[in-house]
């Protein structure tokens, strides 16, 4: 078995530098590699371009790096719900390139399976499809967009093994094996890091080929964005 | 008297069919899901990777794990299933998922929509929508007729940036239902107590009235 564990995330970003272009995982707040956040923000690495959903809020998630001033750019469909970022962004120190989240899922999937570029239908005729290639395909119009290229991937997973082997839970697992494999180098931090064999492998999401790295995640804190309940005893529940 | 936000998802519920994957946007679109009749079988997708959505959880028993598009914890009913981003928009650019509702800021007479930055002002982005739009067949939008000011939303020509284009079906508002059609809106249901002219005069783009217009039934 080819092995992959490195021990902690700071082994797990040996190699990441200034200016490099990031993958990360997540949707909000859910499913985000809450270890390598943390890890470059103490090593402090800056000029990021950051290629992920959202920008987390202004304490957790991403924004814990834009308080920081460490990214330069960054790629994603929805940046609502922080502050921080809308300050940035309006000033013009964060440059910002919104897309559909179709086509950021896809784009890493493009870069993930070898493929240079895909065509969508989404956005076309919007300022999304300004200055790109356009092509009809039975009467209907598409845009092409490009693969990603990135230095690292940094996902989190629900369980994984030596091998690199990856489980995901519910709907954490997001963009997360759309990223695996779509960098340069994947790392992949878990919650679970299971004994070598011990994944059935008919259950596993994402084979250990595209994660170069793994490590045991620590303290993940899982914060929840929009708690949302309904009261038992409106149920004659409890 | 024109209908609240609940009376408009109360009507569009109506539009959800048996055997229809449906997706819900953030806002109205979210309260459609409280009114869809029992007796027929239907799926809620949300983009971020879950099929088969079933109410919020229960206090105490939230997870971090499970959320819908607007981030809130829910829960999953029988025959649930998770996926990745990939294959969640599979779904909707394949054209698997028969019914997408969602929010707007305006309209116009052929369909275009937009809903997603007010330039200089708020710009968090399109999310899901622009996939939402270019791909589906069936699209309905829930929103009040005119903004905050009065202003009419459902214009000869949207003033804010693009989400998509001529790909709205059908509007449900606060006044009316009308149907898009290639001479403009068309209206084919007024709310409860509210009169023709109340509608025409909210609506800027071009408004169809053929005959007697029927009262919505909620």
């Amino acid at each position: 078995m080819i092995q992959k564990k490195v021990s902690d995330a700071r082994e797990a970003l040996q190699g990441v530098s200034n200016g490099m272009t990031l993958m990360l995982g997540g949707f909000g707040l859910s499913g985000i590699p809450e270890n390598a956040i943390s890890e470059l923000m103490h090593q402090g690495f800056n000029n990021l371009t950051c290629i992920s959903n959202n920008a987390g809020v202004d304490d957790f998630g991403l924004g814990l790096l834009l308080q920081k001033k460490q990214i330069k750019k960054m790629v994603s469909s929805y940046v609502g719900e922080n502050d921080e970022f809308e300050r940035q962004m309006l000033s013009g120190e964060l440059d910002v390139e919104l897309i559909p989240q179709g086509t950021l899922a896809e784009r890493c999937r493009a870069a993930q399976a070898g493929f240079p570029a895909i065509y969508t239908p989404a956005g076309y005729g919007t300022e999304v499809a300004e200055g790109k290639e356009t092509r009809e395909f039975n009467g209907k119009m598409y845009v092409l967009e490009h693969a990603f290229r990135a230095d690292f991937s940094f996902v989190k997973a629900w369980k994984g093994d030596v091998a690199g082997n990856l489980i995901f839970k519910g709907t954490a697992r997001n963009f997360n094996p759309n990223m695996c494999g779509a960098a340069k180098i994947t790392v992949a931090e878990v919650e679970e890091f299971v004994p070598a064999g011990s994944l059935d492998p008919n259950q596993i999401h994402i084979p250990g080929i595209f994660v170069q790295r793994i490590f045991q995640g620590v303290n993940y804190e899982k914060r929840i964005e929009q708690r949302t309940v309904r009261q038992k005893a409106q149920y004659g529940i409890g | 008297m024109a209908l609240d936000k609940q009376g408009i998802a109360k009507r569009i519920a109506k539009e959800v069919k048996d055997g229809y994957y449906v997706n819900l946007g953030i806002g109205i679109p979210t309260l459609v899901a409280n009114y869809v009749r029992e007796d027929i079988d239907v799926e809620f997708q949300s983009e971020n990777g879950v099929l088969g959505m079933g109410p919020f959880p229960f206090e105490g028993e939230e997870d971090a794990d499970i959320i819908n598009a607007g981030k809130q914890t829910i829960t999953t009913l029988p025959g649930a299933s998770f996926f990745d981003s990939a294959l969640s928009f599979s779904m909707i650019r394949g054209q698997h998922v028969q019914l997408t509702i969602l929010g707007a800021m305006e309209v116009s007479e052929n369909g275009d929509i937009a809903n997603w930055k007010i330039p200089g002002k708020m710009v968090k982005g399109m999310g899901g929508a622009m996939d939402l739009v270019a791909s589906a067949d069936n699209i309905i939008v829930a929103m009040m007729h005119t903004n905050r000011a009065g202003a009419s939303k459902l214009l000869k020509q949207c003033s804010l940036p693009l989400t998509g284009v001529a790909c709205v079906k059908k509007i449900v508002t606060n006044l009316a239902v009308l149907e898009v059609t290639s001479k403009g809106f068309n209206l084919l249901e007024r709310a409860p107590g509210v009169n023709v002219e109340e509608i025409k005069a909210a609506t800027e783009g071009n408004l169809i009235i053929t005959g007697e217009i029927p009262e919505m039934n909620i």
